[in-house]
């Protein structure tokens, strides 16, 4: 019931796979109601990431899943540029700093990087929930991932419960009319598109589901 | 998509080596990463300017960087704001001790890498101002939207904000005269056509060929409203009444006048809507006491312009009025 180092590694592969499976769709969200660069710069940034990881792998050492994380998150934040560089940069930073040291996570271990991710987007980008943000996503995934490990779920159940609260919440943009970002500037035009942020956003936590969840004995 | 590129993910670095090709007794170009600085950098005791956004609005803000405006500037991808280890090369390197100014266009992921970088250079000890620019009347400023964005104060302020550093003063009296010309300034913009981001391939946004977009934003961002296209003088007359009704400008006010190409807009109708201005101006007793007339803040090859009005007073005129040496600006040298 843990995910290991090579886990967490496989984890960043697999999202830059679906990054790059959806940068076309990520980028045409955003040229509805943002400036089209989404999926060119998760792309360009998770492709980055990728190339950390190789380096890291051929330098050896303890495994660390905290200092992966930071070094993701740092190149993140050096790569992907426009808003979410700092915002996704944050993101990984923060399941870093709470993973420092750990070679293996445990789902209350999750649980408590994902709060913390959270909590360090929302500092970064002063967005509340229904502002029409990658926060509409995170944060119900967030309380579901909280009360499904406090519930004693099976971590594949637990990831999954997340990875669909996380989707429902991605859905529930389309309505929303958006208060932060580019988006905003279009008011009562920005109702009726799903948010590019809370996509991509899904996506990791549906990656996380996939990756460290179905079909895998834990 | 047709353009004079090779590569689309070599279009910065590539525009970049160009820059420095052409100008080696202005500007140092630097790659890793990217910034562009004052080829005499640091300039000791004098107040430092860096700015940046996305590429694509050139010539700002890389052919800004000379003597009497910016000393460094930052250059993200193509309408994608830079990252603040840019920033941060950029400030250390044009820090001449007496503190750094950042101006930052009003937009979410701008704002948000300036603030990081700005952390990052103060934990190292040097002293840095955030100045933010807000200028386009388009947008609603509220609590509910990221406020109104910026465009063409951008270039002025630049200008002045440059000349009362190079005139000596102090980080905070420089970041006092950035905020007066943000006060001051209002813009908006409009398009006839899109343009295409390289790496996209396609235009950002479609348009009629009859149509047109008032309120556009410098990434092809949609607008106020979309409608069929008018003569120049109503489209003058629609942009600079929610200008000057913003502030708003009064009678007997000297302003300067900036029209600004977007990009694929030859000067021989940008000099035609400076004319519509004037009339427009004078109609409400406003007189254009100064002026600019180019494509300064572009929008790649879009086709449209802007109109920006800045209130003037004799410091801001004074300052306006001293010298500069830029690739892009140059008067008085």
């Amino acid at each position: 019931m843990s995910v290991s180092y090579d886990d967490a590694t496989e984890l960043v592969r697999a999202y830059a796979g679906v990054i790059a499976e959806h940068k076309d769709l990520l980028t045409e969200l955003d040229s509805a109601i943002g400036d089209a660069d989404h999926g060119i710069n998760m792309h360009r940034g998770m492709q980055a990431a990728v190339a950390v990881i190789d380096e890291q792998g051929a330098g050896g050492g303890t495994p660390d899943i905290g200092a992966m994380f930071k070094a993701i998150g740092m190149k993140l934040v050096s790569t992907v540029g426009g808003a979410g560089g700092p915002l996704y940069g944050t993101l990984f930073l923060q399941l870093g700093v709470k993973s420092a040291g750990k070679a293996e996570l445990e789902p209350g271990d999750w649980a408590e990087m994902l709060a913390a991710a959270v909590d360090g987007v929302v500092a970064r980008g002063k967005a509340e929930l229904e502002d029409k943000t990658m926060i509409d996503a995170l944060a119900p995934a967030r309380d579901a991932l909280k009360a499904a490990v406090d519930d004693g779920a099976s971590f594949g159940d637990a990831l999954r419960r997340s990875a669909d609260a996380a989707e429902a919440g991605m859905k529930a943009t389309i309505p929303l009319v958006a208060r932060k970002g580019r988006a905003s500037y279009l008011g009562e035009r920005s109702a009726g598109h799903q948010d590019p942020g809370a996509t991509s956003s899904y996506l990791f936590l549906k990656t996380v589901a996939d990756t460290w969840g179905d079909g895998t004995e834990r | 998509m047709k353009k004079l590129i090779n590569d689309p993910n070599d279009v910065v670095t590539e525009s970049l080596r160009g820059m420095e090709a052409a100008h080696p007794d202005l500007i140092t170009v630097h790659y890793d990463p990217h910034y562009i600085a004052r080829a005499d950098a640091p300039t000791q005791g004098k107040v430092a300017l860096v700015s940046g956004g996305g590429s694509g609005h050139e010539p700002m803000h890389g052919g800004f960087v000379g003597k009497g405006m910016l000393d460094a500037a930052c250059p993200g991808q193509v309408f994608t704001s830079p990252t603040p280890d840019q920033m941060e090369a950029a400030t250390k390197a044009v820090n001449g001790g007496a503190g750094v100014i950042h101006i930052v266009k009003n937009y979410t992921g701008d704002v948000m890498n300036f603030e990081m970088a700005a952390d990052l250079c103060r934990a190292e000890g040097i002293d840095v101002e955030s100045v933010l620019v807000d200028d386009d009347v388009a947008v609603q400023d509220s609590l509910y939207t990221a406020g109104r964005r910026g465009v063409g104060t951008t270039v002025l302020m630049e200008k002045i904000a440059g000349a009362a550093a190079e005139d000596g003063r102090e980080l905070k009296q420089v970041a006092d005269i950035c905020r007066k010309v943000n006060e001051w300034g209002r813009s908006m913009g409009m398009a006839l056509t899109s343009c295409t981001v390289p790496a996209a391939g396609k235009p950002t946004f479609e348009l009629g060929d009859d149509e047109m977009e008032i309120g556009i934003g410098i990434h092809g961002e949609p607008g106020r409203e979309r409608m069929k296209v008018k003569p120049a003088s109503e489209i003058v007359e629609m942009m600079a009444s929610a200008v000057v009704d913003d502030i708003p400008y009064n009678a007997g006010d000297k302003v300067l006048a900036f029209v600004n190409g977007m990009g694929g807009t030859p000067l021989i109708e940008l000099y035609l809507v400076f004319e519509e201005l004037q009339k427009f101006l004078g109609g409400r007793g406003i007189e254009v006491t100064r002026n600019l007339i180019g494509s300064y803040i572009t929008s790649l090859e879009m086709q449209g312009c802007s109109i920006t009005l800045l209130k003037l007073d004799d410091e801001l005129t004074q300052l306006w009025d001293a010298p500069v040496h830029t690739p892009a600006l140059r008067r008085g040298v």
